[in-house]
């Protein structure tokens, strides 16, 4: 019983990643490359070296901590897709504190605290006024890049490089795990918060009243718990999750640390960790692997893209595909039911 | 520029912002009505643009161009109606993903087919060109195409047994199944026809207004038109008037970030956001009023 909970999920998860990956190849069959030598190139770059492994393990660092924000509001039964605006915040709030006060700690706590805080209108806009979180948090993304854009090219533009901000102090950055590559501190960091958020959804009563609201409000709030502070607690939670991504980013990638002109290194990790989420199926230790499954991707898009000519956006392609097919309820068990056929 | 000039150069902006958002909400208030939530518009824009210039610039037609577009948007409102009506998937899953496919497309094919990286622009020998052309600019034929399509579907949705057909599906599926209506039918072919709409919309995007192919064209016009919807009170006449307003203010900021005059006094950054602003404000103010059909968003599965 045990081993078939545990199954079922893992078998759709990888017959999704099957679909995309396929189909992947057929798009890049039509597109005039070549999908084997596409996809050698990529397992090379991001899995056939140390250095690769390096880079993928930093690249799956932001998107598991911005998939842990949609997993926590998942499973408090809505969906927040408001990471991608908060990481910007997050990254900001890093800058300007480190510049301040030169020490990491400060920055990390900075970063989350601004995430949480930035997530909070949506919040209290769904729970007062009855907004719906997926358009509230999508316009706040808007907001969010403007607003950041504003500080990049404005207030925080480096005097000595016009193509980023100012830097993380040299004090206040996070120690490389790896001499050479831009593996640091900001994995382990990025693994501990998918633990502490594991512990808190199924090991305390805050994480019991999200999970429980999320599966069924009404008999939640019969059991004398409030929806509407469960939904709050999502957010700041989630906010707190995707503020963290953005001052790892800033603090622990070598070589910038900074925010490049056009927000290029922090821009997309958002909704790069829905389909983390989702793959992980909203569960944090899932989310673990299923962010180092699409950190290979990442990391490898690079390589292929040298190696193969293929543009590096292929990968987001798959990423799209490998969504809707996690979308497809039971797809295991229509795999199961054709192949018996 | 005085006064009056530039209260008539707003107003033929905002026609001409409306048409992505009206043609995307009423597509919205049809699927909504049947019982079939999407958010996965924003998606639908983003491709319908790109597949809509690829069509018109290889067959050397607009209009072909247009066509293309909506069709784009109807395979990908057929996928969305497969999963959600058909195999009683989650709503907003697909929708999801349709919205990050875009993403991986667009920026994909941008190179793969123009070679050129981010971005591309639509020849002009490809472009709709406006029926009336004015000092303030040309008005565009699809302007009124918009109005049509939109007093069209509210006749169909309101007036005749189709459109009760349809709204029966998202307000009480179980009546209209034991009155021998195909609920899956009807949610099906509302879904698609919804998304059809939007890719219209799409294709206006890069082969009418902008004229231009980015990965960030649709900058969350999809998300508007829903708030719209909401706003509406899932009408489609008055989600024109709502598309007008949303459009008014879509264009305004892009007029006023790009006049050197205003830039001086506020950053261009900030009047960018106010789209985004209003739709927030006026979705919170009347939101508390909104009723959505019944079984909006619930899959409907026979006992």
């Amino acid at each position: 019983m045990k081993i078939d909970t545990l199954v079922k999920p893992l078998m759709e998860s990888i017959v999704a990643i099957t679909i995309g990956v396929l189909i992947g190849a057929i798009v890049l069959t039509f597109s005039g490359f070549s999908p084997i030598e596409a996809y050698k190139a990529l397992l090379d770059g991001a899995l056939g070296s140390t250095y690769g492994i390096a880079m993928t393990l930093s690249s799956a660092t932001p998107i598991i901590l911005t998939a842990l924000t949609f997993a926590i509001s998942a499973r408090t039964g809505i969906f927040n897709i408001g990471a991608e605006g908060t990481v910007y915040f997050g990254a900001i709030a890093a800058i300007i504190l480190t510049n301040v006060v030169g020490n990491p700690l400060v920055g990390l706590l900075g970063g989350i605290l601004l995430g949480a805080l930035w997530s909070l209108p949506a919040a209290f806009l769904k729970v007062y006024r009855g907004v719906h979180e997926v358009i509230s948090t999508i316009m706040f993304n808007w907001i969010a890049f403007y607003t950041v854009l504003y500080f990049v090219l404005g207030p925080l533009a480096n005097p000595n490089d016009p193509n980023k901000t100012i830097e993380i102090p040299t004090s206040a950055r996070l120690p490389l795990l790896m001499k050479g590559s831009e593996l640091s501190w900001a994995f382990i960091i990025a693994i501990l918060a998918a633990v502490i958020s594991y512990y808190i959804l199924w090991h305390t009563v805050l994480g019991y009243e999200l999970r429980a609201s999320g599966y069924n409000e009404r008999a939640a709030r019969y059991a004398g718990i409030n929806p509407k502070r469960a939904i709050i607690w999502s957010f700041i939670l989630g906010g707190l999750m995707s503020g963290l991504a953005g001052a790892t980013e800033v603090m622990g990638r070598p070589p910038s640390y900074a925010i490049s002109q056009g927000m290029a290194n922090i821009h997309g990790y958002g909704f790069d960790g829905i389909g983390v989420s989702l793959v992980g199926r909203n569960h944090p230790i899932g989310i673990i692997f299923s962010g180092i499954f699409f950190g290979i991707l990442k990391a490898g898009a690079t390589a292929m893209q040298i190696e193969a000519g293929v543009p590096l956006e292929m990968v987001k392609v798959v990423q799209g595909i490998i969504v809707v097919a996690v979308a497809v309820p039971g797809l295991w068990d229509l795999i199961k039911k054709v192949v018996r056929r | 520029m005085n006064a009056l000039d530039m209260i008539i150069f707003n107003l033929i902006g905002a026609f001409t912002a409306m048409v992505p958002l009206v043609l995307t909400s009423v597509g919205a208030v049809v699927s909504e009505r049947a019982g079939v939530v999407n958010i996965g518009y924003e998606g639908i824009l983003l491709m319908s643009a790109f597949f809509g210039a690829v069509f018109a610039e290889i067959s050397g037609s607009p209009w072909i161009g247009l066509l293309g577009g909506a069709f784009v948007g109807m395979l990908l409102g057929m996928l969305h109606g497969a999963i959600t009506v058909y195999l009683k998937g989650d709503h907003i899953i697909p929708g999801i993903g349709i919205n990050l496919l875009a993403l991986g497309v667009v920026a994909f094919g941008i190179p793969a087919v123009w070679g050129t990286a981010g971005q591309h622009q639509v020849p002009s020998t490809v472009r709709i060109s406006p029926i009336i052309n004015t000092s303030y600019g040309g008005i565009s034929p699809m302007i009124l195409i918009t109005i049509i399509i939109t007093f069209l579907t509210h006749w169909v949705l309101f007036r005749t047994p189709l459109g009760l057909r349809i709204r029966s599906c998202g307000e009480n599926p179980e009546a209209a199944d034991s009155l021998g209506i195909s609920v899956e039918k009807y949610r099906f072919l509302a879904t698609v026809y919804g998304a059809t709409l939007a890719g219209l919309g799409g294709a206006y995007l890069s082969l009418d207004w902008l004229g231009t192919i980015t990965k960030e064209l649709s900058s969350g016009r999809g998300f508007i038109a829903l708030a719209n919807m909401v706003f509406s009170g899932w009408n489609p006449i008055r989600a024109l008037i709502g598309g007008f307003l949303f459009g008014f203010f879509d264009n305004l900021s892009i007029w006023v970030s790009t006049n050197p005059g205003v830039q001086k006094i506020i950053p261009w950054q900030f009047v960018a956001t106010l789209p985004y602003l209003v739709t927030i404000i006026i979705v919170a103010g009347i939101i508390g009023r909104a009723r959505p059909p019944k079984w909006d968003g619930k899959p409907y599965k026979r006992e």
